[in-house]
């Protein structure tokens, strides 16, 4: 029944099962507030309560009615579907095309191609405060999330040329708005912004949300620079590669899972980011965080709940995705998978 | 040839006359408000009519009421006002008016009188309580009790909320000293006419915290509106004070087990403020629509979605029902007279004055 060896102790004992309950207690405290919110999303009343109905599983108790909330009636999900399954269809085609036959995985071009073109079709003309904030946070996390990886790396590999002068300064510099207190970074943005003419434009919290993102560019672009060997770049001089080429097929390939961790980064950092956007944007901007944050102030509603699990499931999607993606990589490699 | 230059002609005119329009105003509005039912009445009442009328214009909501005083003048540091106009409590309309934030208006010239031409200040009456303000709705906070806890005998009088004896259980009260300080002293036997000289003594206030040192370890502080329907709703609490219309929205809409306790409700105002020194486009929008946005049937329509009284004179007889439900709104009115029997009257000028110490008072004496 257990793995305990048959010679041990009362106190190995006891510690063996407190440890696992330690454990369970831990794993109970980070899940539930996650958990809960999902049987409350389906409540059939505007509050955050469990109600009789909902107890007794009686079907009257639950509803879709924040889910509608949430999602409007406007959009235009069903032409967005057909342009993108249209451009799944040929994108497959192309490839059953060029490897001689359709495969059992010609399917996944068409699917998500399918689902990217019902999603933005969506959020196209859609006026519902909750598709607004989607959309304007799917306008800036990406442009944030480009211009930090830009940024940043470029950043990243100049600093750790041993020639810079200045680079412990510089580079404090450019991770100070991790460091700083946000709200700190926000108040000066405001007045800085306003000054200038960027407070209150797209361009303007696109743009505070870049620099949010490069802190974390740079350290994990420079942590994989550590184990990069420089006479490759020299051995591609050598060869009569210019420094551009050199850059794009020698460093690039091989620092990519720095840069790809580091944009991921940038982009979470911009599509869970509340404070700066409040100080840097308008209402015109309204992303869905700050969406949630005057949702929660001034009308404790469920399609918080809604929106809440959505993102929950959205998350564990993409977690799922990138674990597949990696063993299937490990696979393709000959590694096991660890 | 002939086709083509005339063609360019109408065009240009076109642009031209285009631009004089942007010229003289603006397309956009950015209004701000507190989100919630109660922004999605004035969107009803005030801006789909409007859209409807001015095609090409378009209205942005901001729901920073809350933050209003501190955002304007925040933006006003920046020189940077991205706000149109903006809906706030009668307080803060006094202090934006006093620091020079909010425009002052002549209220007989920019606004529409009543259908029977009665100037609009005299239609508004005492609401406008300051030069910048124009009204448009009274609200109360008062006290919504859950009708399946409080036993046999509902709650029929303020004081309730200090019998802990008759009525058990935990307490909402808003975390400020607004209305409760006065709610205790009038409980501990003040009449109703000397509240404020009482409050305006040391003694007063010490005498006013005693009484609420009677129910604090029951008391739930709330801070945003939504909170006492929410703990109704759940049964945390058996009674907690909020907005009127919150509770109108949690017994009508909802068909939460919960009773309205009208008796020394506390009267307040919500209005618009125009922030100062707009540019002369923006300014000229923003006027048209205020304007519309406060005739006598606006208002009245706006009590089709929420339970909150039109600040007109001239707009009470036009309330009907509510949009959904077909019900009949005026018992549902804090102004009605079955509820405004006997009101509290909150007094702006003396808590505009005693506000800062009284504040500090209070906060003191909930850390202890």
């Amino acid at each position: 029944m257990s793995g305990l060896p048959p010679y041990a102790t009362t106190p190995q004992r006891v510690w063996y099962y407190s440890f696992r309950v330690i454990c369970a207690l831990i794993f109970i405290f980070l899940i539930t507030p996650i958990i809960i919110v999902m049987p409350l999303s389906f409540n059939a009343q505007d509050f955050f309560t469990f109600t009789p109905e909902m107890l007794r599983l009686d079907p009257e108790g639950y509803s879709l009615k924040h889910y509608r909330d949430m999602l409007g009636s406007d959009g235009n999900p069903v032409t967005g579907l057909w342009i993108g399954l249209a451009i799944g269809v040929a994108w497959a085609a192309f490839g059953a095309y060029r490897r001689g036959g359709l495969t059992a995985t010609s399917i996944i071009p068409v699917l998500v191609f399918g689902l990217f073109g019902l999603i933005i079709g969506k959020l196209t003309g859609a006026t519902g405060d909750w598709m607004v904030a989607l959309r304007n946070s799917l306008k800036i996390a990406p442009m944030a999330t480009l211009l930090s990886v830009s940024f940043g790396t470029l950043a990243a590999i100049g600093l750790s040329q041993s020639h810079v002068p200045f680079r412990r300064a510089i580079m404090a510099i450019m991770i100070s708005p991790m460091i700083v207190p946000l709200i700190i970074s926000a108040a000066g943005m405001y007045f800085f912004y306003s000054r200038i003419g960027l407070q209150g434009t797209y361009f303007g919290v696109v743009l505070a949300h870049a620099a949010l993102g490069i802190p974390f560019v740079i350290i994990t672009v420079t942590a994989t620079l550590v184990g990069f060997d420089r006479s490759l770049t020299r051995a591609a001089a050598n060869m009569g590669a210019d420094p551009v080429t050199t850059f794009f097929r020698v460093q690039m390939p091989l620092i990519l899972p720095g840069v790809i961790s580091g944009g991921l980064f940038a982009f979470i950092t911009s599509f869970d980011e509340v404070v700066v956007v409040i100080f840097v944007g308008s209402a015109k901007q309204q992303t869905l965080p700050w969406q949630m944050f005057t949702g929660l102030r001034e009308q404790i509603s469920p399609t918080i709940l809604a929106v809440a699990t959505i993102l929950v499931a959205i998350s564990i999607a993409l977690l799922t995705t990138v674990e597949i993606l990696r063993r299937r990589s490990e696979k393709l490699r000959g590694m096991s998978p660890s | 040839m002939k086709l083509t230059k005339t063609l360019m002609a109408s065009t240009a005119l076109t642009v031209a006359a285009g631009a004089v329009v942007a010229e003289d105003m603006a397309m956009e509005m950015t209004l701000v408000s507190w989100g919630g039912a109660y922004q999605a009445s004035q969107h009803k009442a005030y801006v789909e009519p409007y859209l409807a009328a001015n095609p090409g214009v378009t209205v942005t909501w901001d729901e920073s009421s809350g933050e209003a005083v501190a955002k304007l003048r925040a933006m006003d540091e920046a020189g940077n006002v991205t706000w149109d106009l903006v809906d706030v409590v009668a307080s803060d309309s006094m202090r934006l008016c006093d620091e020079g934030l909010a425009e002052e208006l002549a209220h007989d010239d920019v606004l529409a009188s009543a259908p029977d031409g009665t100037s609009a200040s005299d239609d508004f009456g005492d609401l406008i309580v300051s030069d910048c303000f124009v009204p448009q709705i009274v609200y109360s906070t008062t006290f919504g009790y859950r009708t399946d806890l409080v036993g046999d005998t509902a709650p029929t009088e303020i004081c309730a909320i200090f019998d802990l004896e008759a009525y058990p259980g935990k307490r909402a009260l808003q975390k400020r000293p607004i209305d409760n300080m006065e709610w205790a002293l009038y409980c501990d036997g003040v009449e109703k006419d000397a509240i404020y000289d009482t409050l305006g003594t040391p003694e007063g206030v010490d005498r006013a915290l005693a009484k609420l040192d009677t129910i604090k370890d029951q008391v739930v502080w709330w801070t945003a509106g939504a909170e006492t329907p929410q703990l109704l709703a759940d049964g945390e609490v058996v009674m907690g004070s909020t907005f009127n219309g919150r509770l109108f929205s949690a017994i009508a809409e909802q068909n939460q087990p919960i009773g309205m306790l009208w008796d020394m409700q506390s009267f307040d105002l919500d209005g618009w403020i125009v922030p100062a020194n707009l540019p002369a486009d923006r300014k000229a929008r923003v006027m048209d629509f205020l304007k519309f946005a406060t005739d006598t049937q606006r208002l009245a329509d706006q009590a089709k979605y929420i339970s909150y009284g039109p600040a007109r004179a001239s707009s009470a007889p036009l309330v009907g029902k509510h949009e959904e439900l077909g019900i009949d709104m005026a018992p549902h009115m804090p102004t009605d007279p079955a509820n405004a029997g006997n009101v509290h009257v909150y007094d702006y000028e003396w808590w505009a004055d005693n506000r800062d110490d009284l504040d500090a008072k209070f906060q003191a004496w909930l850390a202890k």
